[in-house]
This record gives C-alpha cells, sequence and structure tokens, in this order.
C-alpha cells in the first residue's frame, strides 16, 4: 500500500483522473486531468510541477565522504566543485549498473544523492573502513520538480537569496521562499530549462500553495508521470526497470547493461583512482561494448503506408510505450527499442533503445516492429542523435 | 623501495615458518617479518615470570603434521616430543576420576569402572575415529578445489580423498558423510552411556567455537582434534620439549638454513597493493619492502582489512570477510606455581606424590558432562562467561623439568567460555574475575591450587587481540564452523591460499584446515605460492 507524500493534501484535490501510481512506495499522480496532453505542453511551453518525493536521498559526509562517493560513482567527482550537480551512474562489481542519480556536493566533505532505488547498504558498504557516514534523508526532503520554460519565471515571484538568472545547469543553491529555506538544484529529468525544489517536509504544502498561485499566470500545471515520461524520451534520458535494468535485480546475466552499453560512456572516468566496477570497464573500453544505446526516428510516411493497408491512420499511442519491441536490420534482430512515444512537440514516432555496436552508426536505416491489427510489421527507422528534443534554454 | 625478496611472510607464527621454510627450502629468497619480539605467534613459549617458561598460547603439538617435521627435518634442529602416558585425567565433583591412557588396554579397564557397556563399545569407537580421521588426515593436507571450473590438476589429490573413503567401505563411508555434521550430544549418545565418558571425549567439540556441544559440526571438530591421536586415545596430545616455542624455534632454525631473513619486532603497516597487485610490504616505521610475492599468517580479516584496506576489496568480497565468524570464546589462565596440585580425587584413592605426578602429565579435563559444557556456553551466548567453566589444563613441566625452577611448575589452563563480545562490562574490567573464576572452579578439585601460585597471567580474547593480533580473540582466526570449512575457508571462493588482491597469500589458521599447531595451512600455502612463483 503505497503511503502519501507531503504534497498529497494538494495534489490529490487537484487529481481529477484518480490515476496514481505506486512510485518507489509513494503514491504519485499519473496524471491530473483526463488527459495528459496539457501536462505535457506545460512542459514544453509554459512550466510544470511534478511530485518528486519518492526519489531515494542520501547524504555522505566525513574526511573520507568524497573518497566514497568517488568509490561509488563511475564519475570523477573530485571534479564536482561545491554548489555544483554531477549526473552519474554507478556498478556494480563487474561494471553492470545498479542505478543512476545526481550528486550534489554541499560542502567539501558533505555531498546528497538521489537514486531510484533503495542505496544505503550499497553507499555504506562501498565505505566500509573509510571515515565517513551515509545516511537515508528520503523521508527528511519533500521535493518538486519545476520544469518548463516558465520556471525561471514563476520561482523570481518568490524566491529570494539566490541570483536564478547566474544559477548555472547542475548547479545548486540554498534560498528563502516566504520564510522557509529551500535549495534549488538546476537539474530535472524533462531536458527543459527547470529547477529542483528541495525542502522540509513541513514547508511542502506551503511551497506547493505558493508556487500554483504565482504560476498561475504562467500557465503552471501540475503533471504526472504520464507526461514525464513522454518528456524523458525526447530528452533521451533512460529510466531504471525500462531502458536498463539495475545489475542488483537482474535475473540472468544478459539483463544487466554497462554504461557503455546504455549511452554513459562519457560518465566512466577510467583516469580516476579506482572506483568499483573500474577493472571490467576498462577491459570492456578496450575491447568494445557489445551493445550501444541509440535514438530512433521512425518514418511516418512508412507508418502512414503501414497502417493504410488495413485502412486506418497510423495508430500509435498516446503514452510513452514502455513494452520493449524488437528492432531489425535486413530481417535479422539486432537490438530492441525499451521506451517509445510520439513527441507532440517534434511530429515525430521516436524510440530509445539498444542495438548491437556494430549497427549503431548514426544515420543507420533499420526497422522496428510495429503491430498493425494484431499483425506484427516492421517499419522503417532511422539511427539519429539524442537528444531528440534539447532546447537551447536548457543549459542558458 | 628497498630489497626485492620473493616472498614476504607477514608474522612469525608457525604457519608462516613452515611457509617461509617450505619456499627457502625451494631456494626462494624470503623475508619473515614478526611484529612481536618473540617467534610463533600463538604457539610460543615465554618467560612470563622469571625462571618460569609458559607455553602462552597453544600448548598441544599433537596435531603437528609429522610430513612438515620430516620435510624440515625438525628433529635436527632441536624439535624432541615429551608424550605422558596419561593423556586425560578428568577429576571429578563426586570425587571420582577418569583416566585416559595412552595404553588403549588401560583405558578399556579404566572407562569399565564408568560403565562396562561402555568399555566394550570403545575398541569400535576408536575403529570408526580412526577410519574416519585416515580420511580426514589426507583433506587436511590437500588444497581445497574451487567447486567452479576445477582443473583436473586441481581435483587430483582429492582423487586419493575419494578413495581412502571409498575404501572404508559402505558402512564406515556412511558413517563418516553422517558423523560429520552432527552435534557432539548425539554422537556420544550414540555410543557411550557415561556421562563422565562422554564429557572427556566429547568436549574437544566446542575447542575454539563459540557453540554449546548441542550445535552442528561439533562432532568434525571434535574429530579434527583427534587427527593423529595415538590409537584412539584422548585426542592429540604431546608435549614439545622445552615447550611449544621450541617447535617455533626449530622451524626458525631450519628457515634460517634455507636462507630464510627473520626479523623481529617488524611491524607491518601495510600492504603495498598497486592496481589490485601486493607489491611489498610497509613497516610501521615507515621502511618498505618489495616483494613478487606477500604471504600473511595474520587472520583473513586482519590482512583484508588492517593491511590492505576493506575500500580496496570488492564490495561482496568485503561482505564476505566482514561475515567470517571470529567470536573469539578462549581464555588461558598461566600459572607459575611453587608445587603441584594436589587433587582430592587422587588423594582419596591412596594415588600420592610422586605416583600421583603421572597422573598429572597429560590433559586435566574439568568438564564432568555435555549438560555441564552446555550449560558453560549457556551463559556465553548471552555475553558472559561461563559460571562453571570448562577447563583443559596442562602441567608440562611435570614431564620437562626446563620449563620450572627445581620442584616448582609451569600451568596451562584452557577456558571456556569467555566470549569477547561481553554484556557487562569490558575485559580490562572483567580480568581478574575471570582469573578468579578459573582458579575457584579447578581448586574445587585441587583445593591446595591457591596456595601453590606464585604468579598469575589470564589472556583474555581482547588481549589475543591486542597482543596477539587475533581478530576477536579468535584462536582458530576464524571459527571451525561447517560454513567456514574448506572451500569457504577463509571466505567461499578463496580457499586456495590466494586472496581477491593479486600476489597476496594467507597461511594462517584462516586458511584450510583451520586452527591448531598443525602446520598445514602453512604447508598447504607454500605449495601454492610456489606454484605461482614458478610463472
Amino acid at each position: 500500500m503505497p503511503i502519501p507524500t507531503p504534497f498529497y493534501t494538494r495534489a490529490s484535490a487537484l487529481c481529477e483522473s484518480y490515476e496514481w501510481h505506486n512510485w518507489s512506495g509513494y503514491l504519485a499522480a499519473g496524471l491530473y486531468e483526463p488527459s495528459h496532453e496539457r501536462e505535457y505542453f506545460a512542459v514544453r511551453n509554459a512550466a510544470a510541477l511534478f511530485d518528486v518525493t519518492p526519489l531515494f536521498k542520501y547524504e555522505v559526509s566525513g574526511p573520507d565522504a568524497l573518497r566514497l562517493v568517488n568509490r561509488v560513482m563511475t564519475r570523477n567527482v573530485a571534479k564536482c566543485k561545491v554548489g555544483q550537480v554531477m549526473y552519474s551512474p554507478w556498478c556494480d562489481e563487474d561494471g553492470k549498473i545498479i542505478d543512476d542519480g545526481t550528486v550534489s556536493r554541499l560542502d567539501e566533505n558533505r555531498f546528497r544523492i538521489t537514486a531510484a532505488d533503495p542505496s544505503l547498504y550499497w553507499f555504506q558498504d562501498c565505505g566500509y573502513g573509510m571515515d565517513a557516514t551515509v545516511i537515508d534523508v528520503s523521508t527528511a526532503l519533500a521535493a518538486l520538480a519545476l520544469q518548463g520554460p516558465h520556471a525561471r519565471d514563476i520561482l523570481k515571484t518568490f524566491v529570494t537569496g539566490v541570483d536564478l538568472d547566474n544559477l548555472k545547469y547542475f548547479q545548486f543553491t540554498e534560498a528563502q521562499a516566504n520564510g522557509f529555506p529551500l535549495t534549488i538544484s538546476r537539474t530535472g529529468y524533462t531536458g527543459d530549462l527547470g529547477y529542483e525544489l528541495w525542502t522540509a517536509p513541513e514547508n511542502a504544502e506551503q511551497l506547493w500553495d505558493i508556487l500554483l498561485d504565482r504560476g498561475r499566470g504562467y500557465g503552471l500545471a501540475p503533471a504526472g508521470l504520464t507526461a514525464l515520461d513522454i518528456v524523458r524520451i525526447e530528452a533521451g534520458l533512460l529510466l531504471i526497470e525500462v531502458d536498463f535494468i539495475s545489475a542488483h535485480k537482474a535475473l540472468i546475466e544478459s539483463q544487466k547493461s554497462s554504461p557503455f552499453e546504455v549511452g554513459l560512456g562519457w560518465t566512466v572516468a577510467l583516469d580516476k583512482a579506482d572506483f568499483v566496477g573500474r577493472r571490467p570497464l576498462l577491459a570492456e573500453k578496450k575491447a568494445g561494448p557489445k551493445w550501444q544505446f541509440v535514438g530512433l526516428e521512425i518514418d511516418w510516411v512508412f507508418l502512414e503506408e503501414l497502417f493504410d493497408t488495413v485502412g486506418l491512420p497510423p495508430q500509435v499511442t498516446g503514452r510513452a510505450s514502455r513494452a520493449a519491441v524488437p528492432i531489425y536490420k535486413n530481417g535479422k534482430q539486432i537490438g530492441q527499442a525499451t521506451s517509445h512515444t510520439f513527441s507532440p512537440v517534434l511530429k515525430k514516432y521516436v524510440a530509445i533503445g539498444t542495438v548491437e555496436s556494430r549497427y549503431a552508426s548514426l544515420g543507420s536505416q533499420v526497422e522496428i516492429e510495429v503491430t498493425v491489427e494484431y499483425s506484427r510489421e516492421k517499419a522503417k527507422a532511422t539511427i539519429v542523435r539524442t537528444p531528440f528534443f534539447n532546447p537551447e534554454r536548457k543549459r542558458n | 623501495m628497498a630489497q626485492k625478496y620473493d616472498a614476504i611472510i607477514i608474522g612469525g607464527g608457525h604457519n608462516g615458518l613452515v611457509t617461509a621454510a617450505c619456499l627457502g627450502k625451494a631456494g626462494h629468497s624470503v623475508l619473515v617479518l614478526e611484529q612481536r619480539q618473540i617467534l610463533g605467534g600463538a604457539a610460543a613459549t615465554e618467560e612470563t615470570f622469571p625462571g618460569f617458561k609458559m607455553n602462552t598460547g597453544a600448548h598441544n603439538a599433537g596435531l603437528f603434521r609429522s610430513e612438515i617435521i620430516a620435510e624440515l627435518n625438525l628433529r635436527n634442529h632441536g624439535l624432541d616430543f615429551v608424550e605422558s602416558p596419561v593423556t586425560a585425567f578428568a577429576p571429578q565433583p563426586d570425587g571420582r576420576f577418569l583416566t585416559m591412557w595412552r595404553d588403549p588396554q588401560k583405558i578399556r579397564a579404566e572407562i569399565g569402572r564408568f560403565s562396562e557397556a561402555d568399555a566394550e563399545k570403545f575398541p569400535d569407537f576408536v575403529r570408526l575415529v580412526t577410519a574416519i580421521t585416515g580420511v580426514l588426515d589426507d583433506v587436511v593436507t590437500s588444497t581445497p578445489p574451487k567447486l567452479t571450473n576445477n582443473s583436473t590438476a586441481e581435483l587430483f589429490p582429492w582423487l586419493q580423498v575419494g578413495l581412502n573413503l571409498k575404501r572404508l567401505g559402505k558402512h564406515d563411508m556412511m558413517e563418516f558423510m553422517r558423523v560429520l555434521p552432527m552435534t557432539v550430544v548425539e554422537f556420544m549418545d550414540e555410543w557411550f552411556e557415561s556421562e563422565v565418558v562422554q564429557g572427556v571425549l566429547g568436549a574437544a567439540g566446542v575447542t575454539g567455537s563459540l557453540q554449546g556441544p548441542q550445535a552442528s559440526g561439533t562432532a568434525f571438530v571434535m574429530l579434527y582434534h583427534y587427527l593423529g591421536a595415538a590409537a584412539g586415545s584422548f585426542k592429540a596430545s604431546r608435549f614439545v620439549r622445552g615447550g611449544i616455542g621450541q617447535l617455533s624455534a626449530a622451524l626458525a632454525d631450519a628457515a634460517r638454513g634455507y636462507g630464510v631473513e627473520i626479523r623481529t619486532g617488524a611491524e607491518v603497516a601495510q600492504i603495498i597493493v598497486d592496481d589490485n597487485q601486493a607489491a611489498g610490504v610497509m613497516l610501521a616505521d615507515g621502511e618498505q619492502i618489495s616483494a613478487r610475492a606477500v604471504v600473511s599468517n595474520a587472520d583473513p580479516r586482519r590482512t583484508l582489512f588492517g593491511l590492505v584496506g576493506a575500500p580496496r576489496l570488492e564490495p561482496r568480497l568485503m561482505r564476505r570477510v566482514r561475515n567470517i565468524r571470529f567470536k573469539g570464546t578462549t581464555a588461558k589462565i598461566n600459572l607459575a606455581l611453587s608445587n603441584l596440585p594436589r587433587f582430592t580425587c587422587l588423594e582419596k584413592s591412596k594415588i600420592q606424590n610422586p605416583k600421583s605426578k603421572i597422573y598429572l602429565g597429560g590433559h586435566i579435563i574439568i568438564n564432568p558432562n555435555l549438560e555441564y559444557l552446555e550449560r558453560a556456553y549457556d551463559d556465553a551466548k548471552y555475553g558472559d562467561f561461563s559460571e562453571r567453566p570448562y577447563l583443559d589444563a596442562v602441567i608440562p613441566s611435570v614431564l620437562d623439568s626446563s620449563l620450572a625452577p627445581d620442584g616448582q611448575h609451569v600451568m596451562s589452563i584452557t577456558m571456556q567460555y569467555a566470549p569477547y563480545h561481553l554484556r557487562n562490562g569490558t575485559w580490562d574490567e572483567q580480568r581478574e574475575a575471570l582469573g578468579d573464576k578459573v582458579i575457584d572452579t579447578l581448586a574445587e578439585y585441587a583445593p591446595n591450587l591457591k596456595d601453590i601460585i606464585l604468579h598469575r597471567q589470564v589472556i583474555t580474547p581482547l588481549d589475543w587481540e591486542r597482543d596477539y593480533g587475533l581478530t576477536e580473540g579468535g584462536i582458530f582466526h576464524g571459527q571451525m564452523g561447517l560454513d567456514q570449512l574448506l572451500f569457504m575457508r577463509p571466505i567461499a571462493g578463496y580457499g586456495q591460499y590466494r586472496t581477491p588482491i593479486d600476489d597476496l597469500y594467507l597461511c594462517g589458521a584462516g586458511t584450510h584446515p583451520g586452527g591448531g599447531v598443525t602446520g598445514a595451512p602453512g604447508y598447504n600455502a607454500a605449495r601454492e605460492v610456489l606454484k605461482d612463483l614458478k610463472r
């Protein structure tokens, strides 16, 4: 039975859809209105508010805090300055991804890590014998993601003590709002301009109320996981248990993925001191990964023709699909698309997935399975660069 | 870094010295680094009090492997054994006593005083124990297989074990498989009706163990201590002339003869590891010495956490090392005596000095029955030392006058249970109370004991840890439970003396076959190190 987050009283009052999901044991709105479309467009054209409290949150502190975090993460966290946030996956002993999240350097010797799965035991064990403490602060922090082109404008109306224009992408700062403190990080899961706001649970309702009040003039909409899933695919961002399976949960070896196999090779700092999984990752880098992460753009004209054979316009899912489908090359399966969606902003049907490395080159023509009136067909698709949608405002 | 050796041995305990001597004999340059001023580790004889040579740790060398004595020619290096005609003498609370003689005929008669049925069964029991220990004998000196991806070469020595097992015949083979995981209580119940006989024979099953005799696997531990026992007498028992330290001295002498360098007072602070490979050691004074192989006689946790560092191990391996059960449970009380203790039971039977002396030359066992032993464990289970402790005392000076001044004696009492993790207070606070408890207990059987004590040394599990480097005071470098044996010793997957760190080896009691003064871990480790040094 999922439990409410600190925003539940407010969110539930607005949740006309009554569609709730279990996100890490919390009630998370799937969508607020009967359709997710307004929420989706709020992210891309105005601003949307997501309750992201269910993320697991940990704090690492002590003289060896950096050493501990750097032993866990594949990225070189030593390069993370105080006030900076780093995205990084972390791997098991065989170099297979366990989870991913953000690392905020709160102080020289203090870090906050977000995770999709419970990770306290893992972090503590990686730091066993070090002079550092890991604590679970998941319930000590309520979190909202304010995402979209107007996110900054809305924050400016009530946040004090911070220069938001100079808060760069993947930086965070402490600020005040109506007399209570909050942390603002310029991060998110939408690939758009956006912020994540972290505060004590007792301030949660107040924070929600101010945001909805100040956001009214900007078209702010509370948004749920359905819209979030579409925008994160547009942004080319991975979802655990969908696009990769945690090495701690995989049932067989082949279900596990290394960072190189899911497009996260850039996060693997092989030149830093030992970290968990370094040796096998070094070997994999030398040998070349077997799989590679790709973005796919499905040929819409071809799709129209395919559906036309049965007298239908393209019947594509209105929501993002998490059901993996095979990717083919010359009739032979070369991989699978793990997430796919119609992108309303791009007017394209796009997918992310994994293919054998030798077929992963950009521009390569492949085929993806689509179902046309119960019949499995192959639609033409092109391997393209991700993110599919990458607006300037994300960084500016 | 300073001179490069083929191998550095960390710790000059008896196993470390065996490894050093074997590697030296094969022509390798070897350096032994011992933290203490004295060699032998927990198999040392120390003049704790002037004129009294104490076996501070182990005192029984009955398990020491004869093949090592032969291979290193230890008898030519001053090793000589002393064997008492009485292996065990067990005074009872009711004034009776059971004596285990080395002579099987005499044992039979003695047991008959307690139970005629037991006496009749005893030869058959001896036959079974001899058959089982005969198979274990080969196990002890073989490197355990990995169980995954075994090569034929690895399994070859185990072919012999298998053959020996087969040779036992159907009945004994079944018994072998059936008995090892049993509780010592049930094993003894199957054979003997006299609780006195059960108590004396079965007590060995809890040696070094934080388990009572009703715990599974205690039958195995009991049989382990009967390896090489003379005709199924009271476990394998013999002393080294001059004290057990002379065994270590003979090993050191043999090693030096093969060119091995030995430094005492040389504390290793760190094993130098570069990219998961051991490159040498750093001493406490900062000196660095490099070697192709680093072999640690320290226990697995002390080696891998203390000297290598837990963060250098993969988390999954770190957890296994963290989970090794040490849980020291043994205390030692060493006494300098002005005279021999006079046991009431002997005096009542009109057996007086010098005739009584013969009874005191072996192990003096205070464990009236297995129920007593289980109760002694009950205290430890909840973090207290035993109110009624199990004692195994020896007075080696009875047969070896070189250990004490004329007419005076040294006595070593091994006591169980003294749990490392105390419920109340610390061992620094409880040490003397424990000493008093042991003396009081023994004095119930030998009332003059308190009057003849000149000096007393109490070694608690905390002292084993602090002074001898034994994690949690575990005398066996990890309990000898069924889950911590063979290919699971010290941790599953690393039963072949190699460690997760390349070129770092373990050679102490924390490896197969385990604790006791056997020399087998050191001997087996040397064989594996030699294989790798050839590469």
